[in-house]
């Protein structure tokens, strides 16, 4: 049995089972890593000795017949912008080397309390700024599927730690479609809940009206049980939302007969690869052959989503990263990447007076109007569906040079952060040998039906 | 020329909750360690988010209340940017458009001074200077701070000094800040232009910053009229600019113009929800306020038939209001009327700390007189003991506020009987304005 690529649920079975213990299982990844990411590279920083011992302790849990959580043994990965105690976090960035947070993230202490075994934390662009990976401080992770390749970004390190079976989950960031795109270039699942779903409180903050945590996960069932053990409303976060239905997984087998389903139209048009197209068409069919209602929707300002995002993330960025003086921890600012760099300038350009009114303001505007794109066509449709990118995953330092082209790569991920809504990325298809990955969008606070629909259709094409 | 003074005044006020403002630190810093009352929120770690504390919302509602504000239902908290070592954040979440409290008055004599809007924001850490270092506390990081803002509104420094006092004394009755300028509690921000007399324009504005003394505050207004008038006179232009008051100079200095002033870039904070303030509890905030002090003072004069003189010492400090009124409650039964105790408080100067107001009823009975000092004879121990404490009056002038402390105790020490402090502190004062 290869034990790496193991989902939860089959953790859980083995090792109630005795097929292995937490400690094997535990230490088998960590073999995993250090054979592999020397090529990956998508941790920056391990914490084994921590993991084995929390590997033990639910070892002696399911000795002594203790209640265990739900993520009981299961060995998990961070993204490097989620502070975690005790254990270095850099936001892959020189103005945070070497530092260590002298506390957890609540996603980081709910995982802790479901017993998941946390082995290191993944590279991404610094301060999640990026798509590519490259944009990271300390090294460039590649794209396990083709090594010349990127792995998507920001949550490259994230999605490629997956890919590679070096972690069974890992927990990523999307502000834009971070968590998406890096999901889909790899093969992997990637799930971004709607705003407010899970606590931000220890997201090292990029652009805080669009940040959203979220697993990303070999299936969409994994990703439902992750969900869960991360969702809620936290006393420490002001934007999380109480009372909301928070079970992903009972429903989850149930069949999609009916379901009412929105093909978005601006997301197949210029732009989108052929390949990717054809893939993304082809895995409509399939929702039809599960038994749903199949219609085209329109999201009319969509044009408009990369433009508003550019403003409203960089206005946001340029006053989230002003606390990195290197007065109380970090070094002097000269340390920022050049990415980093660029918008904070952009950001604090379009706040300025004088230019507020006709940038921030008017960008503010234009997302109300996103955001009603998105509920007038939930008023006629469950789900919304296209693709996550518009290619398959590039060739490194393809598009270093060129921002604009890279920034495109978000074009279909972007406008969901701006809404609000939630959305995963499943692998739907091959394209130049490489993964392509289909979106599926629901409607606010409505996870458990997106990843119904999710999981019906990835069994329909592993069928 | 004659020249109108045009003032308005901007007073911060640190509330006395419990916790700070976006975090669960204990807000009691004051003679605390240095950065003892922190944690990643206050001092703004990576990935730490803020939590608004309701009491803090509650308190500042209370006080537009007390000054006839609006309390819209829809407030909300922005981001106010600028770089200084003491701002953690690098940013201060503050409010922009959308106070908790708009418009409103203040009762200043027979006037009342219109209020700009009453709104709530965090307090920064501090600096401290020692031995060519700059250190950093943060103990006072995210304590809840209100703001009073004024319209330009006042004409005199006794106005302004007045119109302070009156804050000062309504957030204490309101019991929602100890509002104590030595401890900085309270600090005074004062805007000052002036035109020609009758003109309908307002003139070019200077704003002082950081008054820490009522006694400073009027002396900078009078010194800022002074200097705008001879400039003006002079045919100069004042330059709109954020000037400090030297104490020690009896001056104020220029600190920064307009064109190096701040663009604060303010922008919606979205890390917190916008305020939804609910009108049934605004309207149950207004009726449980308490009497305030215009108001008992009146009430003072009218019930206990007591001269505005008098009233108004009683009615000034909400401690000594309610010490009279026990005793007035315990006099009732005894035939003392309050006549008689409000004149033996304030005559014989009762120190209401160590008298409980049964004993003072019982000395009016027995008729144990207090100490009673002829005019003469205290007027005269004031003036030997600030001859024979040269250093003490010299820092007094320089602003040291402990100076006049000290000063009171020395004249107490020439006293085998109590002297009210608080009536010896004036007189003391009177005196050391006058050589000033």
């Amino acid at each position: 049995m290869k034990i790496n690529s193991l989902t939860i649920g089959e953790v859980g079975q083995g090792l109630v089972d005795k097929d292995f213990s937490a400690k094997e299982l535990t230490q088998n990844f960590i073999d995993q890593i250090k054979n592999k990411d020397e090529s990956i590279h998508s941790y920056l920083a391990t914490n084994f000795d921590i993991a084995l011992s929390a590997a033990a302790r639910v070892d002696t849990l399911i000795d002594n017949g203790e209640k265990l959580g739900k993520l009981a043994g299961v060995p998990a990965a961070i993204k490097d912008v989620i502070v975690t105690k005790d254990l270095t976090t850099t936001a892959s960035s020189k103005i945070l080397e070497n530092f260590i947070p002298p506390y957890n993230a609540t996603v980081v202490s709910k995982l802790e309390e479901e017993h998941a075994i946390i082995l290191g934390k993944n590279n991404s662009d610094e301060f999640a700024m990026g798509s590519s990976n490259e944009n990271s401080a300390y090294e460039k992770t590649v794209n396990p599927v083709d090594p010349t390749r990127v792995p998507g970004g920001s949550s490259g390190g994230s999605a490629a730690a997956v890919a590679a079976d070096m972690a069974v989950f890992s927990l990523a960031s999307d502000t834009g479609g971070s968590i998406r795109q890096p999901a889909a270039l790899c093969g992997v699942v990637g799930l971004k809940p709607t705003y407010g779903r899970v606590s931000r409180f220890g997201l090292i903050a990029m652009a805080s009206s669009l940040d959203q945590i979220g697993p990303i996960t070999h299936n969409v069932e994994d990703a439902a049980i992750v969900l869960e053990s991360i969702a809620g409303d936290d006393i420490y976060d002001d934007t999380t939302v109480a009372n909301k239905p928070a079970d992903f997984t009972t429903d989850l087998k149930k069949d999609i007969k009916g379901t009412k389903v929105g093909i978005v139209k601006e997301y197949f048009g210029e732009g989108l690869d052929e390949g990717s197209k054809k893939a993304v068409e082809d895995t409509i069919k399939k929702l039809e052959e599960l038994g749903c209602d199949i219609e085209e929707v329109n999201l009319p300002h969509s044009e408009y989503a990369l433009a508003v995002y550019y403003i409203v993330m960089p206005a946001e960025v340029s006053t989230n990263l002003a606390r990195f003086d290197g007065i109380r921890f970090g070094k002097s600012r000269d340390f920022f990447g050049d990415e980093v760099k660029k918008r904070i300038i952009l950001g604090t350009f379009v706040l300025s007076s004088g230019y507020q009114d006709k940038f921030f303001a008017k960008a503010n505007l234009a997302r109300q109007l996103i955001r009603d794109d998105f509920d007038m066509a939930f008023e006629k449709v469950d789900v919304l569906v296209g693709p996550t990118s518009p290619t398959v995953a590039w060739k490194i330092g393809e598009k270093v040079d060129d921002p604009l082209k890279m920034y495109l790569s978000d074009i279909y991920t972007v406008s969901v952060n701006l809404a609000g809504n939630p959305a995963i990325s499943i692998p739907c298809g091959i394209d130049q040998d490489m993964p392509v990955g289909f979106q599926i969008i629901g409607k606010h606070f409505e996870e458990a039906k997106l990843l119904q629909v999710a999981h019906n259709l990835e069994g329909a094409l592993k069928a | 020329m004659i020249w109108d003074m045009v003032i308005g005044l901007e007073i911060h006020v640190e509330l006395a909750t419990e916790s700070k403002m976006f975090c669960r630190c204990s807000a009691r810093y004051f003679g605390s360690a240095p950065n003892t009352h922190t944690c990643p929120v206050c001092l703004a770690l990576p990935g730490a988010l803020p939590v608004p504390n309701e009491k803090a919302i509650e308190y500042t509602a209370k006080i537009g209340l007390a000054f006839e504000s609006e309390i819209p239902t829809i407030s909300k908290f922005d981001r106010k940017n600028y770089f200084y070592p003491d701002l953690p954040k690098g940013y201060q979440i503050s409010q922009f458009d959308l106070p908790v409290a708009v418009g409103g008055a203040i009762e200043v004599g027979e006037r009342k001074v219109k209020l700009n809007r009453v709104h709530l924001e965090e307090d920064t850490g501090k600096l401290m200077h020692a031995g060519g270092e700059t250190l950093i506390d943060f103990n006072r990081s995210g304590v809840p701070l209100v703001e009073i803002v004024s319209e330009p509104d006042m004409t005199t420094a006794e106005e302004a000094r007045a119109y302070a006092q009156k804050v000062q004394q309504t957030v204490r009755y309101l019991g929602v800040s100890d509002a104590d300028m030595e401890k900085g509690s309270l600090r005074v921000d004062a805007n000052i232009s002036l035109k020609p007399e009758g003109s309908e324009t307002l003139g070019t504005k200077v704003e002082i910053k950081n008054l820490n003394s009522f006694r400073s505050l009027f002396r900078a207004i009078e010194h800022e009229r002074d200097r705008q008038r001879t400039a003006l006179e002079k045919g100069e232009k004042i330059v709109q600019e954020t000037r400090g008051w030297d104490e020690a100079l009896g001056k104020t200095v220029s600190q920064r113009s307009k064109e190096e002033a701040h663009d604060y870039r303010y922008f919606p904070e979205p890390d917190l929800l916008p305020l939804g303030l609910d009108p049934n509890k605004i309207d149950e905030l207004k009726s449980t306020l308490p009497e305030l002090g215009g108001a008992k003072l009146a009430r003072f004069c009218s019930e206990y038939q007591l001269s505005e003189y008098d009233a108004e010492i009683l009615a000034r400090d909400v401690t000594l209001a309610d010490y009279f009124e026990e005793a007035v409650r315990v006099g009732s039964d005894h035939e003392v009327s309050a006549k008689q105790i409000a004149n033996e408080i304030i005559n014989r100067k009762v120190d209401i700390a160590e008298v409980l107001p049964a004993a003072l009823i019982e000395s009016i009975i027995s008729g144990r007189k207090t100490l009673t000092l002829g005019e003469g004879e205290l007027e005269k121990v004031i003036a030997e003991v600030l001859i024979d404490n040269e250093g003490a009056v010299a820092d007094f002038k320089k602003g040291k506020e402990n100076a006049l402390m000290f000063l009171v105790g020395q004249v107490m020490r020439k006293f085998p009987e109590k002297i009210d402090a608080t009536t010896l502190k004036e007189k003391i004062e009177r005196e050391l304005n006058k050589t000033a």
